[in-house]
């Protein structure tokens, strides 16, 4: 299959890994990885923080770069929920973007979306030899619904030791720009998630979002815990002779 | 009053309980250092969740019935002004007294002239969040009238000279002894020796209110459901306080929003299901009182009813807004709230505090006066999946942050950020990992405010060597 990588800014600028584990994933599966160069963001953003105005250019660069294509994948549970959820909305009363909007984002999947729902596959040939544990991420949770398609894509892992997370359907505080204009509250929600992390004794926290591992990441580096963020698509690329 | 011509009016300001003082994050650093609060809501909402989240997992068809709990109000403000004249027409008929009051000061205003034509210097109050919203204690407390609230919770907050925190709950913020330390403090005729055993706490609020109920001759009182079919009132409650303050009194003034209607008596069948499963995590609800106008020789004999408009229709004219007044005030939206659980309900500044608080309460004053409001929430969704009525929240949320005044230099490096990001070649070479890294410094913590309340708790990760763009031009 031909599949249109939307790589996120977030992963493009900083976590080129887990874009790069994407691609590297679909092609040993046997699938052709396109990445269209007009991509920027999907401009959620703007959008949570209250500027629709701005994200509307955003929208629109979003449904033209991608509207060739059938199948989009992105390796961010919340950037496909602004895709599916909240780029019509932005569109507003363009009545021709917004049908355009809703086409193509109903051709975007996220990671573990597109490999259960469009490919058919669990068991994904990885090899990860490391205790992990899974932050369910509110988005793909509670937007995309993804229900337990991350933990069935982790339990076919060979050498993985999964270990459940406790309350691990609360948030991890980070809220996109939630995080800078109440740092104070966002950081208390930060330290239970931490704890929840630390108690299960994982070496691996993982998910399917670069944005709230960067904010769990973000703070277990800062307390020197020792437990590493690995975003879900690097583990499910690892194999016995290429580790994430 | 003021006749206005176009929009609706908003709440007025310098009247009742939903501006606050200070804008939320500050008020949340506040609440968030103190530790006895931290401990006392996290016991609290976690407890009332998993009462709840049992109790809803009983019913097959929880689903179903919020669809159905959705729908009806939103045919019941789709056609408000018709149902309201209906309610009218039927509390009338019924020997009730109808006022209409378009705000804040208008409802105290009619309120304390009723009670002041009574003769009366007290006046019992069963819990509402109405009379909470317009300040009605002070106005009344003002005219020389001694309001007694006889909700424990509620007892709890007004003798502790306090604001209450929570929609249902509202002394969640106190413990055991603290409450033992106002009541020993400001309870007439409490026992000296009173321990901090539930209870003895009960049974001290008990003795206390009993004498209360039995010599005061007015109650005021909210309501959760009013039937424009049939012209019924109804309070539902835990303590039996209600049903005192509704039976025992010769007057009765109900105050109520606007939107507490439903169309039709058999529509209560759906909200009293609705309701004490996803508010307290019970399956029926302990006292339900329903009264219709007045009933001669049977409880109070002169009945009014005021309706509160006080922003409600401005909410009304908002398209996404709106479902703000689907509201059954459960409260279910504030246990699951990580932000609520973790600040408590004054950070809010509002008497409606938590997600429904974050969408209510601006609405209702205009989006300026409550700006931070909006941005109270990580959009983590957990409020929309509990509420029993389907109020996207998260959506109005997003919909009043565009509402919202922005400052100056967010809104120029926002606009500067979509102008970069709507140019790809642009965007490619400010993506260049280096720069980014030489603004941070080392791990984030050269960032400038606002950016430093991130890096005072979190690393930033280490920039990569090259981006995915790069790295993909280079295969």
């Amino acid at each position: 299959m031909r599949i249109a990588l939307f790589a996120t800014c977030l992963a493009d600028t900083m976590f080129p890994a887990a874009a790069k584990a994407t691609v590297l994933l679909l092609e040993r599966l046997g699938h052709e990885v396109v990445f269209p160069a007009e991509q920027t963001c999907c401009g959620q953003m703007h959008i949570n923080t209250g500027y629709q105005k701005d994200a509307l250019p955003l929208v629109e660069r979003y449904a033209r770069t991608f509207d060739p294509y059938e199948v989009i994948v992105a390796p961010s549970g919340s950037c496909v929920g602004s895709v599916r959820h909240q780029h019509a909305m932005v569109a507003g009363r363009n009545a021709r973007l917004a049908a355009r909007a809703t086409s193509v984002a109903s051709r975007t999947f996220e990671l573990s979306e597109l490999l259960i729902d469009v490919l058919g596959v669990e068991d994904v040939g990885a090899y990860f030899p490391h205790r992990v544990t899974y932050h369910p991420t509110c988005h793909s949770l509670r937007v995309l619904r993804v229900g337990d398609k991350p933990l069935r894509l982790l339990r076919h892992v060979r050498g993985l030791d999964l270990v459940e997370l406790p309350a691990a359907e609360q948030c991890c505080g980070f809220g996109g720009t939630f995080s800078v204009k109440n740092a104070d509250t966002s950081t208390a929600m930060l330290a239970d998630k931490m704890r929840h992390v630390l108690d299960t004794g994982a070496d691996v926290c993982t998910a399917g979002d670069a944005s709230c591992l960067m904010h769990i990441g973000g703070g277990l580096s800062r307390l020197r815990t020792g437990v590493r963020t690995v975003h879900l698509a690097e583990i499910l690329a690892s194999t016995e002779g290429r580790a994430a | 009053m003021t006749t206005f011509l176009g929009m609706p009016a908003r709440a007025p300001r310098g009247v009742g309980h939903l501006r606050g003082d200070e804008p939320f994050p500050v008020a949340a650093r506040e609440a968030l250092a103190n530790a006895q609060l931290r401990r006392n809501l996290q016991h609290a909402t976690t407890t009332i969740r998993g009462k709840s989240g049992r109790v809803i997992a009983e019913l097959p068809d929880w689903q179903e019935l919020r669809a159905a709990g959705s729908a009806l109000k939103a045919y019941t403000m789709a056609n408000l002004p018709l149902l309201l004249e209906q309610l009218e027409e039927k509390v009338t008929a019924a020997g009730g007294v109808v006022h209409w009051a378009a705000d804040a000061n208008e409802a105290n205003r009619i309120v304390t002239d009723l009670v002041r034509q009574t003769g009366e210097r007290r006046v019992i109050k069963v819990k509402s969040m109405a009379t909470q919203e317009i300040g009605l204690n002070e106005a009344l407390e003002a005219a020389g009238i001694a309001p007694v609230e006889t909700d424990l919770a509620e007892l709890i907050v007004q003798l502790g000279d306090d604001k209450p925190s929570h929609i249902l709950v509202p002394a969640i913020h106190r413990n055991r002894s603290e409450i033992r330390e106002i009541f020993l403090r400001a309870m007439p005729g409490v026992d000296p020796s009173l321990t901090d055993n539930p209870p003895e706490l009960a049974g001290a609020a008990r003795k206390y209110l009993r004498e209360t109920f039995l010599s005061t001759r007015v109650a005021v009182s909210g309501a959760n459901f009013a039937v424009a079919e049939t012209g019924t009132l109804a309070v539902v409650e835990s303590e039996g306080n209600g049903r005192m303050c509704l039976t025992l009194p010769e007057t009765l003034i109900t105050v109520m929003g606007i939107e507490k209607l439903v169309p039709a008596w058999s529509d209560l069948e759906v909200f009293l299901q609705l309701l004490p499963r996803a508010s307290t995590g019970e399956r029926m609800n302990p006292y339900t009182s329903m009264w219709h106008g007045v009933t001669p020789g049977d409880g109070p004999q002169s009945f009014h009813l005021v309706l509160l408009d006080n922003g409600r229709s401005a909410v009304l004219a908002d398209e996404v807004g709106r479902q703000a007044l689907h509201c059954i005030r459960c409260s279910a939206c504030l246990n699951v709230c990580p932000v609520y659980e973790r600040t408590g309900g004054h950070a809010y500044g509002s008497v409606y505090p938590g997600p429904i608080g974050a969408v209510l309460s601006p609405q209702l004053t205009g989006v300026a006066d409550n700006a931070s409001l909006p941005y109270a929430s990580s959009l983590c969704g957990a409020c929309f999946d509990a509420c029993p009525v389907q109020i996207d929240i998260p959506s109005i949320l997003v919909h009043l942050r565009n509402q919202a005044p922005h400052p100056r230099t967010e809104a120029a490096v926002m606009a500067a950020a979509a102008y970069m990001m709507d140019r790809p070649k642009l965007y490619a070479s400010a993506q260049r990992a280096a720069k980014l890294a030489r603004i941070a410094g080392r791990r984030g913590r050269g960032l400038p405010p606002p950016l430093n309340g991130w890096s005072a708790s979190r690393d930033l990760p280490a920039p990569p060597k090259e981006t995915f763009r790069d790295w993909w031009r280079g295969r």
